[in-house]
Parts: structure tokens; C-alpha cells; sequence
């Protein structure tokens, strides 16, 4: 299926990217010279660590990063004095965590020799990429084997708070043609400095994110995919306080897709600015090798700024976005760019605005899937109204080529889906996709017409926003509250006390066999 | 309205009891499941019952649109309708009025509380802008106003209404899955109580799914829904906190 295009100033599109590297070379520095909680803890879960401690259930890697922090060693990262000790007392990593949370103290225990480490820890970080490899090559060979769907898939949101209802509700979505299930996480999960553990019963707005969660949902996908003969993907998200974490267990689980933001956590969930981009880094490093799908926040930023007059804000963010994910070794192919269709629908000409800030999307990043979201904003208690916006939003979708199209959902002001509701999503979508099959390729958009125009105009002003952006820095420009009309101190926000700045000592080699195998390392 | 008092739902004529439905009900897709919900909007009171559709949702569901009509009727008169009661005042008069009796600013503390991270609704009340062409709270003299953001612990509300001696607190609850906006609401409550704070103050609460009804059940001062305007919200407070005040 073919798509329209139309042209870009491609100077402007050059300089845009320059400035983008630029803004994120500055931020790259210092992400380089820091560490997180969650990245020492994710580490220790590649290394296999798993489990919980106590009735508090507290998860072993928090227990092993708390006392490592007690004890002062934690600026060395958490890979070499867990190992060394698996050395010296001839147990595995599992082990020495257990031994730790039962009181085992690292202080008092001798150094191996440095040969001794290097062979044995060598061993360890192939061993834990190639368990990852193995997983990516088992998704790979299922969606070979079952054939993928035509674009743009269709992505469903399923959020019961019950992992084992979200289940049916999810195998009912596919069997009515969903090609992608999002469980949506627990309200306030992204604050949670730490991954619960296990199957999960009860969360509010969402069903919590652990591992056991993801395997559930996997194993009722992969049931259902092999039913109806059609891969479907699994998405959670990857962000919040445990980015690193999440992004290694959906690697083990299998996951395709992460929600996965250089600067949402900053700005809607106040999370400190330092944390989130250097846990950013590791969880999309992680993503780049696992073969995982992220798909970036932007158009959250447009249910808080009007999404005409910061239409060039999304475009900005994007760009940036872009940056950070090569710098983690990303390819296009994993970006999923997000944009969304929320302008005011009392707009006279909105559909114009929309198809022009669709276009514009897939014109700059033409091989990316990119993710298209639904109205939500302007979504009321008057459902038919809203059926009908959806129905223009996938006829934008389709006629402009995006690849993933998250499906309005009706009832959007009103309560998470019920069953039926996605089930109405779907028939709107198989309907218009049908319909409009084809239309993208006979379209031919007026040349120095409005939606040209229109396009090349936010370009220009999202070109001034980073302009300004390299000016300042990075961190200034979002004390300034230039994404989404949100202020964020640097010094504040939440998980500040979780970042701390790599010492002499400090070593980390899965992160540096990552960057190794990606072709990033600097 | 006076010589109606009897209502029932309209279609096409008078007292046709005309409704429209739509459900998913746990059962297989076929002729059971069809008579099953014909006999269950029976049950609702509908009679000429039509299955205007029905569709298959796999795996043991099926979704219907229902078409029905009733006999039931709502009497008019009988109905005492719970909202709070405003005199509509334009903003200079309130400000003229605070300013003459209460002789300085109301204090007003906002904030979305608990997990909860909507900050729009709140905003809309609170800022200078305010919502659909109607100033919010910041823009009259008449207040103070501290707008604390998301994500606020009720125990840190409670600090700030101490700190800055508020008048009035306004909290705004969007997510309501699971009811834990009435956990949230009643662990306030129950603070400000606690801390001998909750007669002094005027205690407001607000959000799409939030009626007058279930803020004064939750020992509120009054709750607003979707749509409400600051110029409601500025005139109920001024009302009630002049009168509390005596003044
Ligand atoms: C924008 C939005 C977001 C933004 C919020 C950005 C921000 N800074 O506020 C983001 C993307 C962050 C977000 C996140 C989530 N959201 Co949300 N979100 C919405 C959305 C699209 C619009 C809400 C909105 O801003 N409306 C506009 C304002 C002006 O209207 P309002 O809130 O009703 O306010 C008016 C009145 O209610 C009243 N009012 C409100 N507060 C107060 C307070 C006082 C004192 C007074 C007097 C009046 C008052 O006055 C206002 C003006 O008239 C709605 C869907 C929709 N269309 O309604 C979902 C919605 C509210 N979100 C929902 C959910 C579930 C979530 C998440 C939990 C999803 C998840 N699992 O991650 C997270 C929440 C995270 C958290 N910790 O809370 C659900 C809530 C379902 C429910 N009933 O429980 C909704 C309905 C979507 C859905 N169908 O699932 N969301």
C-alpha cells in the first residue's frame, strides 16, 4: 500500500536533525558520567537475579542496591562486588544475593585476581545476551512463521487492574482483529522504586507491570495469535522510576513494543530530569538488542498545549527522541515516533490540520513506525460523537500511511474499555481500513496547498523551538516549561536520590557489551 | 413545566417510553443468547422488546442494541434536585464584596490528590485562563490561590492549608476506577478532622465523576462535575464562606 508524500524543505529537515544531535550530545555527556538504581538493578536481573525477601516482598535486587549503597560501594556499580563474591565463595550470582538479603556482608570478603573476574564475568555477560538473543529469535521465528499483519495495526488497550481478566478481555480483542494488546499499567506504578513481583490481582486504571504479568499475557497471546494465524504483539511500558527493569524483563518475556519516553517521566510524572535520561539510555540499549519496539509519549503533549498552536512541539520532541534512540543503537525500525489527532474538533478545517501534522510525521521519519494515538482530549460523554471522530482519525491514519494506529475508544471520557467498546473500535477500524485501502495511493496533496504549507510551517517553528533548546541546554529548557506547558526543576522530581555519578572503580559489563555489540560505544 | 409532572422517555409520540440500550452479556453468541437478553430487558421493565442487533465477541460474549419501551414514569414534583445553590455574581462584585467584608484574599489551597495525576480539570478552575472563556480563581483579587499540582499526599495538603492558613480547599479526583477516589477523598476527611482543621474551612471537591450528592456523603462542602465554570466555583465559595464567617 502506497502513501502520498509531500515535500519537506529538506535543508531544514538536515539542520533539525543537526540540532537535535547537538541538544542530545550535550545531555549524552553527562548521562555517560552517571548511574541508577535501576540500572544496577537491572543489571543484577540479567545476571539472573529474581525474587522477593521477606512479607514485605520486597524485591532481592532492591534488598542487594540497598545494602550496597549502606555499605558504600555503590559507585562502583552493582556487577563487580556481586560477582566477585560468587568467585570467592564459589556460588552463583542468585545465590550471593540471597546470602546478602540472609546478612552475608561484602565488606569482609577478599578480591579474586583480576584474571579470575574478567574470565568469569565474561562468561556471565555472554550468557545473559544470549539469553535475550534467544528470545528475539523465538518472537522472530513465530512471526514468520504466523505472517504479520497489514499496516497500520491495530493496537488495543486492555486494563482491568486483574491480569487473568485482562486476559479474556485481551484473546476477545484479538479474535475481533486486534493485531497489538497494551496492558495499561497501575495509576502511579511509574513511582514505585521497584517492580512488584509476581501475578497481580488488583490495580486501579491499569494492571501492574511485573514479569509474572508478562509471561501471563504472553502465553494467552501466543494461544490466540496461533488461533486466528496472525502474530500479535505484546506492549507494556518502560517507564517511570524502573525503566531499566522493566525494559530487561519484557527482554525475557518476550515482549515487541515498549512505551518508551526520553522526557514523559519527566514532565508528567515529575520524575528528576537526570534519572529518567540516564535510565532512558540503559532501558533503550536494552530495546535496540532485544529486538523491541519503542513508541515515544508526544502526543500526551497535546492533551495539556493546544495541539495547533504546539503542534511544533511534537515535532521537536520527536526529533530529540530520535537522537537519544540512536545513541542507544536503535534502528528507524524499532522507533515507534509517537504524534496524536487532538485538535479541538469545533476547528473549522481540523481535518486539514490533522492530515497535515500525520503527513509531516511520516515524511520526516519515513521508516519508522511511527504510532499514531486517538482523540482523547476532546473526547466527551456524548459517545456518538466521539464514534464519529474516530472514524475521521483511522480515515487520516489510513490514507496517510501510519503503522500504528492505537484505536479510539468511544466511551474515552468516560471509563477504561469494557469489552464492547473495543469490540466498536475495531469494527470502526476494519471498516475504514477496508474502505480506504487504497486511497493513499491516488492521492496527490495540492502542491504549496494548505497542507503543505501547513507542514513545512510547524517544521520551521519546531527548528526555532530547538534552536532555542541548544541555546539554553537541554535541562534549562525544560525548567523554561517549553514541552507541554510543564515546569520541572533539575533539582527536583522524584528518584533523584537513585542517580549517582560513576566512580574510577565503577564497571558495568553487560552496559558495556551492549554498547559493544550495538556499535555505540564511545 | 408545572402541568406535566409525570415524565417518561420520548421517541417519536408522547409517553412512548421509547429506549435504547446497549450491553455484553457472558453468553455464546446464538438464539440463547438473544432470548436471554430480551428476557433481562424484560425484567428491566421493557416491553416490545427488539434486538436491534446482536454481536459476536468470541469466546463465550455477545454484544446487543436493544430497543424497548416502558410503562415507568418519574414524577417531576417529587424530585428535589442536589446541587449547591449559587447567586450568580459577575467577578468585580465578588471582589468589591470580599474585599469590603472579608477586608483581604481568600486563601485557597487546590490540589489533585493521592495517585491521582490530572492537573487539567484543577488548572481550569484555578488559572488566570480559566475554562471555556470564564476567568479562573487567580484572576480575581477576591483570592489567594495555592495550586499544589498532582499527585499530592493529603498529608502534605493538610501542611500547606496549616502553612498559609487557607480558608478553603479545593480537590480535584479524575480517576475513579476501583473507587479509589472515595479512598482518597475520605483519607483527607478523616486528616483534617484530625487536625482540628475541618470546621474552619470551606471543603471543595471536583471532577468528571464527582456529583454534589456523593461530596456532602463524603462529609464535603460541595462537589462540582464536568463542565463547571470558576465563576461558579468563585461564587459558591464567596457565598458560603461569608456566611461561615458570619460576615
Ligand atoms: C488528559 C488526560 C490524561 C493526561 C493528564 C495530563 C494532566 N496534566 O492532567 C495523562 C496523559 C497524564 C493521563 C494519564 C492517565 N489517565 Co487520563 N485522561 C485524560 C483525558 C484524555 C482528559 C482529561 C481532561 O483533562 N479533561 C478536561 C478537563 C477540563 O475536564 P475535567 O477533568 O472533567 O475537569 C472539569 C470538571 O470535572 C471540573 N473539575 C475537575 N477538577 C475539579 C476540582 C474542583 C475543586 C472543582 C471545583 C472542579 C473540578 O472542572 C473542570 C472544568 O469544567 C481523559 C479522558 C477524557 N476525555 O475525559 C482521560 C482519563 C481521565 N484518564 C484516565 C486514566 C485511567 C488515566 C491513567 C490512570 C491511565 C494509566 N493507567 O496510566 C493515567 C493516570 C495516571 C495517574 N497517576 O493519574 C481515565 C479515568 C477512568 C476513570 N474514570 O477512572 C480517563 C477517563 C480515560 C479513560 N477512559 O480511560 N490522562
Amino acid at each position: 500500500m502506497g502513501r502520498p508524500t509531500i515535500r519537506l524543505d529538506s535543508k531544514l529537515v538536515e539542520y533539525a536533525r543537526s540540532l537535535a544531535k547537538k541538544i542530545t550530545d550535550d545531555v549524552q555527556k553527562i548521562i555517560d558520567e552517571h548511574s541508577t538504581v535501576s540500572t544496577e538493578r537491572a543489571t543484577l536481573r540479567l545476571l539472573g537475579v529474581d525474587g522477593v525477601v521477606g512479607e514485605d516482598r520486597i524485591p532481592l535486587v532492591n534488598v542487594v542496591l540497598d545494602k550496597l549503597k549502606e555499605w558504600n560501594m555503590l559507585d562502583q556499580g552493582a556487577f563487580k562486588p556481586v560477582v566477585n563474591a560468587a568467585i570467592v565463595l564459589d556460588k552463583d550470582v542468585q545465590q550471593i544475593c540471597e546470602a546478602i538479603a540472609d546478612g552475608l556482608d561484602l565488606r569482609t570478603l577478599p578480591q579474586p585476581k583480576r584474571q579470575v573476574y574478567e574470565t568469569f564475568s565474561k562468561k556471565l555477560v555472554e550468557e545473559a545476551l544470549a539469553r535475550i538473543k534467544r528470545k528475539s529469535e523465538e518472537r522472530d521465528a513465530l512471526l514468520q512463521q504466523l505472517g504479520d499483519p497489514p499496516k497500520p495495526y491495530k493496537y488495543l488497550i486492555v486494563a482491568t487492574g486483574n491480569i487473568y481478566e485482562d486476559v479474556v478481555q485481551a484473546r476477545a480483542a484479538v479474535f475481533q482483529g486486534a493485531d497489538i494488546i497494551a496492558v495499561i499499567r497501575s495509576t502511579a506504578q511509574s513511582l514505585l522504586d521497584y517492580v512488584p513481583y509476581g501475578a497481580t490481582t488488583e490495580g486501579y486504571g491499569g494492571t501492574y507491570a511485573t514479569q509474572e504479568n508478562f509471561r501471563i499475557m504472553r502465553q494467552a497471546l501466543d494461544e490466540a495469535a496461533r488461533k486466528v494465524g496472525r502474530y500479535i504483539r505484546q506492549v507494556n511500558y518502560a517507564s517511570g522510576l524502573c525503566m531499566p527493569e522493566i525494559a530487561v524483563m519484557a527482554a525475557l518475556e518476550g515482549l515487541d513494543i515498549l512505551l518508551n519516553d526520553a522526557m514523559y517521566g519527566i514532565l508528567f510524572r515529575d520524575i528528576n530530569m537526570l534519572r529518567t535520561f540516564t535510565d532512558q539510555y540503559i532501558s533503550r540499549l536494552i530495546c535496540a538488542y532485544a529486538n523491541i519496539t519503542i513508541n515515544t509519549g508526544e502526543d500526551n503533549y497535546l492533551t495539556t498545549a493546544d495541539a495547533i498552536e504546539k503542534a511544533h512541539t511534537v515535532t521537536a520532541s520527536q526529533l530529540i527522541n530520535e537522537q537519544f534512540a540512536l545513541k542507544a543503537g536503535l534502528k528507524p525500525q524499532l522507533m515507534g515516533l509517537g504524534h496524536a489527532f487532538e485538535i479541538n474538533p469545533n476547528v473549522e478545517d481540523s481535518l486539514l490540520y490533522e492530515i497535515a501534522h500525520a503527513m509531516l510525521s511520516r515524511e520526516l521519519f519515513p521508516d519508522c513506525p511511527v504510532k499514531y494515538m486517538p482523540p482523547t482530549r476532546y473526547m466527551t460523554g456524548n459517545i456518538f460523537k466521539g464514534y464519529a471522530m474516530n472514524t475521521l482519525f483511522n480515515l487520516v491514519s489510513s490514507m496517510t500511511g501510519q503503522s500504528i494506529q492505537l484505536l479510539g475508544i468511544l466511551t474515552e471520557a468516560i471509563h477504561t474499555p469494557y469489552m464492547h467498546d473495543r469490540y466498536l473500535a475495531l469494527v470502526n477500524a476494519n471498516y475504514v481500513f477496508s474502505a480506504a485501502r487504497h486511497l493513499g495511493d491516488e492521492i496527490l496533496f495540492k502542491p504549496d496547498g494548505f497542507i503543505e504549507k501547513r507542514a513545512n510551517e510547524v517544521l520551521r517553528k519546531a527548528v526555532e523551538l530547538l534552536e532555542h533548546i541548544s541555546d539554553v541546554g537541554l535541562f534549562s529548557a525544560i525548567e523554561q516549561g517549553i514541552f507541554a506547558d510543564i515546569k520541572r526543576s533539575r533539582e527536583g522530581g522524584k528518584g533523584l536520590e537513585g542517580v549517582f555519578k560513576k566512580s574510577e572503580a565503577y564497571e558495568n559489563p553487560i552496559r558495556s557489551a551492549l554498547e559493544h555489540e550495538l556499535g555505540v560505544r564511545r | 413545566m408545572s402541568e406535566r409532572n409525570l415524565v417518561r422517555p420520548y421517541g417519536d409520540q408522547m409517553d412512548d417510553g421509547a429506549v435504547q440500550l446497549s450491553f455484553t452479556l457472558p453468553v455464546e453468541f446464538g438464539p440463547l443468547a438473544r432470548e436471554a437478553a430480551k428476557k433481562f430487558c424484560e425484567k428491566l421493565g421493557f416491553y416490545e422488546v427488539t434486538i436491534a442487533t446482536m454481536e459476536d465477541l468470541s469466546e463465550g460474549y455477545t454484544f446487543f442494541v436493544v430497543y424497548g419501551k416502558t410503562d415507568v414514569a418519574v414524577d417531576l414534583s417529587s424530585i428535589k434536585v442536589i446541587a449547591p445553590k449559587v447567586q450568580r455574581l459577575p467577578r468585580e462584585k465578588i471582589d468589591e464584596l470580599v474585599l469590603q467584608k472579608l477586608k483581604r484574599p481568600i486563601v485557597v489551597v487546590g490540589a489533585t490528590i493521592g495517585t491521582d495525576a490530572h492537573t487539567i480539570g484543577l488548572d481550569s478552575i484555578l488559572n488566570m485562563k480559566g475554562f471555556h472563556g470564564d476567568y479562573g480563581l487567580e484572576r480575581y483579587k477576591a483570592f489567594k490561590v495555592y495550586n499544589l499540582g498532582a499527585q499530592v499526599p493529603p498529608i502534605e495538603l493538610v501542611k500547606k492549608v496549616r502553612e498559609v492558613g487557607a480558608d478553603v480547599v479545593l480537590v480535584s479526583q479524575v480517576v475513579t476506577q476501583r473507587n479509589i477516589h472515595i479512598q482518597h477523598l475520605t483519607e483527607l476527611m478523616e486528616l483534617l478532622y484530625a487536625e482540628n482543621l475541618r470546621d474552619k474551612l470551606l471543603v471543595i471537591v471536583g471532577g468528571p465523576r464527582i456529583t454534589h450528592e456523593l461530596a456532602l456523603e463524603l462529609g464535603y462542602d460541595a462537589g462540582f462535575g464536568s463542565g463547571t465554570t470558576p465563576s461558579e466555583v468563585a461564587n459558591f465559595i464567596v457565598q458560603e464562606l461569608l456566611k461561615k464567617r458570619g460576615l
